[in-house]
């Protein structure tokens, strides 16, 4: 019953306007090749892959150009043919300096890429497969960025029995799942036999939000006989998408404070990882592009890209002809994305969208608004997936009470939503307090 | 390369934001008292009328005043100010000197608000601080209730509105009983059709239960009001009411009179449901109003005074924090439904 949107979803939650019609029709397409490709050795979380080109070298398209260190860690693919200009430090996101490899590619790189050695999903064996998807360089596409192979191998003694492929993409603005699941359906269901086969779930489950029926009918449609996977929609709210709330909502699950999907006996994996996997395992590629949406009112050609890792978004958003009046630009959606400082950082592995504002919109955002005192309206409680009590939290992060928050009200299981924020009519910034309490507590317990 | 701006604003997320401001909410506030304030006007006359300026001016004007005495910006921009003083004036009776409605509203933002720390950290009812004290202070003029309704309502004040400060007011009529007067030293029950419209006497606003509880009701459907508070303590009044009534229908009044006579409406819906002051968590709610709505009853049925809503608020307004301290929501992923 797929036309039927199912009561699968959370307590709690918001409805932000979706803004998903502006690009959820528009085709993928592929983006020129910049000058200047910058691809940082640490794209994801856990250690910096260790590179294995040197100054001056050619380099061919999706040939490795670092390999992991360790299990935490995946490798890296040169996402143009050219040649290595240096390796050395580059701007991030977090405003830090990372090594990185300057790549510039030829005039006339093709989007042709080398072939590796590829991994037979009928006969490799589950750590055959692991090891191919971290040496595909694969990390979570939906945002986190974690080391994929980490979350597939489960701890010790902990049985998997279900395998969610996350497709609700929550953040307004993004359409790039939606997008990979009308295009790249075939790849995906490829992705789930790998995934089904490393962990040894016996099932699969792909969620969608009920705003992308059409995907959702045509992963029905082509579910292959012999796998068992069904297709759920939930009715749009956010943040369906958050692991934790994806399978409360289609298992009935909770996962414990503090704990892991393994912890019950699931695995999420998001729908553009999974059709990655699905598309580059066969072919022993390693990803080299990712599909980013390219939206906000300060964009003027505005759509879904397959855009090569390393672009920086100044180039994105020439290509795109990016308004005069851009006033913030942010790396995913506007309720989890980071406001970039600098222009010239690169695309990386976990970045889902580019959404640029203009100073029409960030004239009423949160940064322009008066701040009033909390008047314990209790609309930030009555939006909290978690059930967290943010107006208390607020109160103790202003006091400095990081241990309090942490220790009695659960201040770390907050994963930064923004539903608060987004409610709260005394324009409190909870959000910034608790990330910036969340360090302190972090900073606290090391020098403990 | 130099087409895009060189500057770029940062931020933490999310970026966007609902668009509701403390302002709008309190703004709406004022806006659903409005209808209660001009039925008011209507049913006692002018004298209504300066009541409501003067207990609307004073609460403002003190606030004003204290922040730029003490070197703050002013707040009355927030409008919260403004709900105080109506909500006060409504409390009060018709023909209250003015100078003690000045006196009283004075008090209920200085003391009420101010002292405790302004917006958000009032721990009572600010337009009730300002009527208990005016209660304490002047029991007499607290007690004196004008017939609703009067010919010259809107040609003559009553001679006690302009009264000197504190000189003893001179009353022109002998003094009106409300409904709960009525029933608690005279055992008569007012009909529900002259409850309900206004047509008893009382204080300036409680007197008509419709349009208060339509103002209500408009503020629940924005979404601007918990509705939890005032359903916990309508059905706490009438479920013991009730009770009382099966067990002796001459001692005790029937339930619609309790919950549509006196200051119950306006005070469950308007000053109970006080955000800063009430609990935030709905099982908090819950137990705040049922707190309120025992207090009532056992005030109305064997306290000294035929009236007990706004002692009944102020006492479960102390109590709210402990509310807060003992109720939490449950975290995701903790207690029983872990696993």
């Amino acid at each position: 019953m797929l036309d039927m949107v199912r009561k699968d979803s959370f307590r709690n939650g918001v409805h932000p306007p979706e803004h998903k019609d502006e690009t959820s029709h528009l085709s993928i397409r592929r983006f020129p090749f910049a000058p200047v490709l910058v691809v940082p050795l640490s794209q994801h979380l856990g250690k910096p892959s260790v590179s294995i080109v040197r100054e001056g070298q050619e380099v061919v398209r999706g040939q490795t150009i670092a390999k992991p260190d360790g299990f935490v860690s995946v490798a890296m693919h040169a996402p143009a043919s050219g040649v290595v200009r240096r390796i050395a430090l580059a701007p991030n996101i977090n405003g830090d300096m990372v090594p990185s490899v300057y790549l510039q590619p030829h005039p006339a790189s093709s989007q042709e890429v080398a072939d590796g050695e590829p991994c037979d999903v009928e006969t490799a064996t589950p750590d055959e497969i692991i090891t191919a998807i971290q040496r595909a360089g694969v990390v979570g596409l939906g945002g986190g960025a974690f080391p994929n192979q980490v979350k597939l191998k489960p701890p010790e003694g902990k049985r998997l029995d279900t395998l969610i492929i996350n497709g609700v993409e929550c953040e307004p603005y993004l359409t790039t799942d939606h997008r990979v699941m009308l295009e790249q359906t075939a790849d995906i269901f490829t992705g789930i036999r790998y995934l089904l086969r490393a962990t040894g779930a016996s099932e699969a489950i792909i969620a969608v939000e009920a705003n992308k029926q059409d995907a959702a009918t045509k992963l029905q449609q082509n579910c292959p006989e012999d796998l068992p996977v069904s297709v759920r929609v939930s009715p749009v709210k956010y943040p369906q998408g958050a692991e934790k709330l994806v399978i409360k909502a289609l298992l009935g699950r909770e996962i414990p404070s503090g704990g892991l999907p393994a912890d019950v006996h699931a695995i999420c994996v998001n729908v553009a990882t999974t059709a990655e996997i699905g598309r580059l395992l066969p072919r022993g590629r390693g990803i080299q592009e990712r599909v980013i949406t390219i939206g906000g009112p300060g964009v003027d050609r505005k759509g879904n890209y397959r855009i090569p890792i390393g672009t920086t978004v100044r180039f994105v958003l020439e290509e795109t002809g990016a308004a005069k009046n851009i006033s913030r630009v942010f790396l995913g959606g506007p309720m989890m994305g980071a406001a970039v400082s600098n222009l010239d950082i690169p695309i990386t592995k976990g970045t889902s969208g580019i959404t640029a504002f203009t100073t029409a919109e960030t004239g009423e955002a949160t940064g322009h608004q008066e701040v009033y005192p909390c008047i314990h309206c209790a609309r930030c409680v009555e939006s909290c997936p978690l059930f967290l009590n943010p107006s208390h939290l607020g109160l103790l992060a202003k006091n400095e009470e990081y241990e309090q928050m942490a220790e009695e009200f659960h201040l770390m299981d907050c994963f930064e939503c923004g539903a608060c924020s987004y409610v709260c009519p005394s324009h409190i910034p909870l959000v910034q307090y608790f990330r910036l309490a969340k360090k302190m507590v972090r900073k606290l317990s090391e020098s403990a | 390369m130099s087409q895009l701006k060189k500057y770029l604003e940062i931020g933490s997320s999310p970026h966007i934001s609902s668009g509701d401001s403390v302002e709008i909410i309190m703004r709406n506030v004022v806006l659903a008292l409005l209808p209660v304030c001009v039925f008011a006007v209507y049913t006692f006359g002018t004298a209504v009328a300066l009541v409501l300026a003067t207990a609307t001016f004073s609460c403002i004007a003190t606030e004003h005043i204290l922040c730029k005495v003490t070197g703050q910006r002013s707040t009355i921009g927030d409008w919260s100010v403004a709900i105080t003083g109506l909500l006060y004036g409504l409390t009060l009776p018709p023909d209250l000197p003015l100078w003690m409605v000045a006196v009283g509203g004075i008090f209920a933002v200085a003391v009420g608000k101010f002292l405790f720390g302004g917006l958000g950290s009032n721990a009572f009812n600010p337009a009730l601080v300002g009527r208990a004290f005016l209660q304490a202070a002047f029991p007499q003029a607290m007690t004196h209730w004008a017939e609703p309704l009067g010919d010259s309502r809107f040609v003559d004040l009553p001679g006690s509105t302009l009264a000197w400060p504190f000189a003893q007011p001179v009353y022109d009529a002998v003094t009106a009983a409300t409904p709960l007067a009525e029933m608690k030293f005279d055992g008569i029950q007012a009909a529900n059709r002259e409850l309900l419209f206004g047509l008893s006497s009382g204080s300036a606003g409680e007197t008509c239960a419709v349009l208060i509880l339509l103002g209500g009701i408009y503020l629940i459907v924005r979404k601007m009001m918990n509705w939890h508070i005032p359903v916990s303590i309508f059905t706490t009044v009438a479920v013991i009411t009730w009770l009382f009534n099966l067990y002796d229908p001459v001692l005790f009044p029937r339930p619609t009179f309790m919950l549509f006579s006196g200051g119950l409406m306006l005070g469950a819906l308007f000053m109970a449901t006080d955000l800063v002051a009430s609990p935030i968590t709905n099982i908090g709610c819950w137990l705040y109003g049922f707190l309120i709505g025992i207090l009532v009853v056992v005030i109305r049925f064997w306290g000294g005074m035929p009236e007990g809503v706004m002692y009944a608020i102020l006492l479960a307004n102390a109590v709210s924090p402990h509310i807060d301290h003992l109720i939490q929501p449950r975290v995701f992923g903790t207690g029983k439904g872990a696993g």
